[in-house]
């Protein structure tokens, strides 16, 4: 890491504590443009904590997060978003009862420029007609154009993590952040992801951060991992010198016998 | 305005105060267990008036107590099994219509029953007695309804942090799901509170309708609306707060009364609930809740 | 540009179809309209379904598209009624009107069109909702019900306050509102109001709005403020509550406090529950349903006898037992209500009718 790199995301000393326990203590870490990092852990461990804290869910008990170089702190969820960061969920979040095109459509809103009087009275047709067009060229980007007028909720399990990450990238993100994007598929659904992954941060130039358990996927495509246990940072480095961690090795095999969930 | 008066009135506020307090432990245990606002509650408690009436007519009030407990207790937690329990995994939505609807029956029924002008509450001689201490007057029921109110309290917290079945409520309360995964049954321990949620609220009637000696089918909606208040004000799922929220309701309430705004007195009830959502909304005694993601 | 319309010929049926609805449903109303005092009745009671099925769908706006549970619709109702009713009274029939206490000098002479006051009202209670929402909506949307609940109450209590006897006239209510000129001006009304809470659904906002009711942590991912997007909701549903109060003003005449208390908004309630909670068509047919029902069904309100034996169900109130009844069975048997949130449309009649068709060829066939 000697190269000058541009730094997305950095994470400084932060710390969330809920009543008497910290779910994080004292995590730093960065993510720089174009990179894909992970970040791992046994179950509890804080991963999700760290992104409710990067996203405005949480606002952490101490500690900066920069986005940019600008503080996040204090923004709400909806704020962080328009700043360009986009997330998926560990148990997907879409709008159920909507079909797919509806889905990504409502995503489109962020950059409309329309108020509630244009919008009702149709005076600004070209907007929706926008937001129609960006919205089908990317559902067929991400191959779910047929499926476009079905129910969220009535598509199988992996199309549905795939319309929750066409969903993020509706919002236009410079960072994406996946909250276990194969949990629950199988060996070759899980390829096809990480193929995926990898085309989608050159695609649309993102850098992405992601928690996840496979760890064929993770070692595959991080650039860097983070590796968190009990809210601490215990290890950092390339897939090679993680995998060669004895303290992570540790963590894995003896605080949690069902890391791979 | 002498001392005497400010006194008269601090125990009148205090005895509605009791009453109040008594009802919104009844809000404040569903809220906690079901996230539900029972509308029907103060209906219930309305219903328990009218069944007081009824028992009174015919039996001597030992006994007619004993029997408006017991009928009010079954009329709530019948309710939850007709109308509660078949919408437990239906949208929030849906049980807050049917408990809206369950409220626009009990109503609708009492008016259709014991027709809409107010019927005479019975007397039970014992608590209309007449007490004077000094320049003061009141009723045996003035002093009762607060002592009766605390000791009852004390009584539940003790049910609650001691024995098994109040361990199922605090695991419920705390989470719906993992407390089921445990073994514990949910549905009768949400039974239980509404057997205790109805019952208090029957004690409640009993003290509240003696004191104002008329029942009519809407005697329960207003009461019913500022014990929810009470019981947000207190820090909803909170018994104590419910309680101190009950008091200082009945006591707020007495106070513009008594400086003659009446008209407003129960605009009052919902200008506390607007400042407590915008400086506490958690309550005087509520636990910071977070989300799960 | 395209210089030539093309239409599948099932589109081209269904707009054929349309247009002769649309031309029915004028020709009824002129028709009424010309025999007005044949068919008072009938008129009265399609004038009120108007006016409860504009208020239904603007509960259906922040109750089934927003997913927010408002129950104050009887209180925004009551204020844009009295706002109406304050502009349009004919200043020289006011002195009569207000003739126990007199009238406030500052309304005395204020007069307005119509249509002036009807949207005045609805801004009067869209100000009032919006002050509400504040507090309740940016915290917790849970207690929404029991804040809009209780400042109906309030409204009410204040309206009929003695202290304010100059201007809403205490209990004795406004009288000499004047009413409407035919049935195409409730009917007009009706179609904008609705027409534009239809258009607001279907546009980038209402999207917005579904996305808030599907999923609140999603859709702030989605850079949706959450506050907001239910403040406007709930300020524009307040609006059309506003309106159809002054529209129900218009219909009744006189008014008074008694007019707006809790039953008028769990009536509404009922027709929002029968129509189907977010669907605006279900909206609009279970005001009519409703109403006419409440009409036909007085009956049950009186005594009835059976020979010279007095069946004792039949009496005052017993329509009303049946009317709570009818909520519950609803909301647990039929959750859906008859539309779900599916929208009117022609194919789904047709094939509603298709299906009914196959099931009596097979009993038929059955038979045979």
């Amino acid at each position: 890491m000697n190269e000058m790199k541009e730094n997305v995301l950095q994470m400084e000393n932060v710390v969330m504590q809920f009543g008497g326990v910290r779910a994080i203590d004292g995590l730093s870490l960065e993510v720089n443009r174009g990179e894909i990092v992970a970040l791992i852990g046994p179950n509890g461990a804080g991963k999700t904590t760290a992104f409710n804290c990067i996203t405005g869910i949480y606002t952490p008990t101490s500690g900066a997060v920069k986005f940019g170089g600008r503080d996040l702190r204090g923004n709400a969820p909806d704020a962080i978003t328009k700043l360009g960061i986009a997330r998926t969920f560990q148990n997907i979040r879409l709008f159920s009862n909507l079909t797919v095109f509806d889905n990504v459509l409502i995503a489109e809103h962020l950059r409309a420029k329309d108020n509630v009087f244009s919008a009702t009275l149709r005076l600004n047709r070209k907007e929706e007609e926008r937001m129609r067009a960006e919205t089908e060229q990317l559902l067929r980007e991400q191959g779910l154009y047929e499926y476009k007028d079905d129910i969220a909720s009535s598509l199988p399990y992996g199309l549905q993590r795939r319309l929750e990450i066409a969903r993020a990238l509706a919002t236009k993100p410079e960072l994406l952040l996946l909250d276990e994007p194969a949990a629950g598929m199988n060996p070759q659904e899980t390829q096809e992801l990480t193929d995926f992954i990898v085309k989608i941060r050159d695609q649309y130039h993102l850098s992405i951060f992601m928690i996840e358990h496979h760890m064929d996927l993770v070692m595959q495509i991080s650039e860097r991992i983070y590796v968190l246990n009990f809210g601490k940072l215990i290890a950092h480095g390339t897939p090679e010198e993680i995998q060669n961690n004895q303290e992570v090795i540790d963590a894995y095999l003896g605080g949690s016998d069902d890391a791979e969930s | 305005m002498s001392l005497t008066t400010f006194l008269q009135q601090c125990l009148t506020g205090i005895s509605l105060g009791g009453a109040y307090a008594l009802i919104a432990i009844g809000y404040t245990m569903v809220y906690g267990i079901l996230r539900l606002i029972n509308f029907a509650h103060g209906d219930i408690f309305m219903m328990a008036g009218y069944f007081m009436i009824f028992a009174m007519a015919s039996l001597p009030w030992y006994i007619a107590v004993p029997v408006t407990l017991i009928t009010t207790t079954a009329l709530g937690v019948g309710i939850e099994r007709v109308a509660y329990k078949p919408l437990r995994s239906a949208p929030r939505m849906s049980v807050m219509i049917s408990a809206i609807g369950v409220s626009y029956l009990l109503q609708n029924l009492a008016t259709y029953l014991f027709t809409a002008l107010p019927m005479g509450y019975p007397e039970i001689p014992v608590l209309k007695h007449v007490y004077k201490i000094g320049g003061l007057s009141a009723s045996f029921v003035t002093f009762l309804t607060p002592v009766l109110t605390l000791v009852l309290v004390y009584l539940l917290i003790t049910l609650i942090q001691h024995t098994k079945m109040g361990m199922a409520m605090r695991a419920v309360s705390k989470d719906y799901e993992t407390a089921s995964l445990m073994g514990i049954d949910i549905n009768k321990t949400i039974s239980l509170t509404f057997a205790i949620g109805s019952l208090l609220a029957a004690v409640g009637s009993i003290l509240y309708f003696t004191d104002r000696m008329t029942v009519y089918p809407y005697s329960g909606s207003l009461p019913g609306m500022k014990c929810f208040v009470a019981a947000v004000f207190g820090g909803i799922g909170s018994i104590p707060g419910a309680v101190v929220g009950g008091f200082l309701i009945g006591l707020g309430e007495t106070a513009l009364v008594a400086a003659g705004y009446s008209t407003f007195s129960d605009a009052f009830t919902f200008v506390i609930l607007i400042v407590v959502l915008l400086v506490r909304p958690t309550g005087l005694f509520g636990e910071k809740t977070t989300n799960k993601v | 540009m395209k210089t030539k319309v093309n239409m599948t010929p099932e589109k081209r049926r269904n707009t054929i179809l349309s247009l002769l609805l649309i031309a029915a449903i004028l020709g009824a109303c002129a028709f009424l309209d010309a025999n007005k005092y044949s068919y008072n009745y009938a008129i009265s009671i399609i004038e009120r379904s108007m006016i409860y099925a504009v208020v239904a769908v603007s509960m259906n706006l922040v109750n089934g598209f927003t997913g927010l549970f408002s129950l104050g619709q009887a209180g925004f109702m009551a204020l844009g009624a009295y706002v109406t009713a304050i502009l349009t009274i004919p200043v020289d029939q006011r002195a009569s009107v207000y003739y126990i206490s007199g009238i406030h000098p500052a309304i005395a002479n204020l007069h307005a069109p119509i249509l002036v006051a009807l949207i005045l009202g609805g801004l009067v209670a869209a100000a009032f909702a919006a002050l509400i929402g504040i507090p309740v909506l940016r915290l917790k949307s849970d207690y929404l019900a029991i804040a809009t609940l209780g400042f109906a109450e309030i409204i009410r209590a204040l309206i009929s306050a003695p202290q304010l006897d100059t201007i809403t006239n205490g209990s004795y209510g406004l009288k000499s509102i004047p009413g409407f000129s035919s049935l195409f001006q409730v009917l007009a009304l009706t179609v904008v109001c609705i027409g534009l809470m239809v258009l607001l659904i279907n546009s980038s906002f209402g999207r917005m709005f579904k996305a808030v009711r599907e999923d609140e942590i999603a859709a702030e991912a989605m850079g949706i403020n959450l506050f907001k997007t239910k403040e406007l909701s709930f300020v524009i549903s307040s609006f059309f509550a506003g309106v159809s109060g002054g529209m129900l003003a218009m219909f009744m005449r006189s008014i008074d406090s008694k007019t707006f208390q809790v039953s008028l908004t769990y009536d509404i309630l009922l027709i929002v529950v029968i129509g189907g909670i977010g669907s605006v068509t279900g909206s609009v047919l279970g005001a009519f349903l409703v109403t006419a029902g409440r009409e036909l069904l007085r009956f049950f309100d009186e005594p009835l006898y059976i020979g010279s034996i007095n069946i004792p169900l039949f009496r005052p109130g017993f329509r009303m037992v049946i009317f709570s009844i009818l909520l519950m069975v609803v909301v647990l048997f039929y959750s859906r209500g008859l539309m779900g949130t599916s929208e009117f449309s022609w194919n789904g009649i047709l094939d509603f009718f298709r299906g009914l068709g196959k099931k009596k060829v097979k009993k038929a066939r059955g038979k045979v």
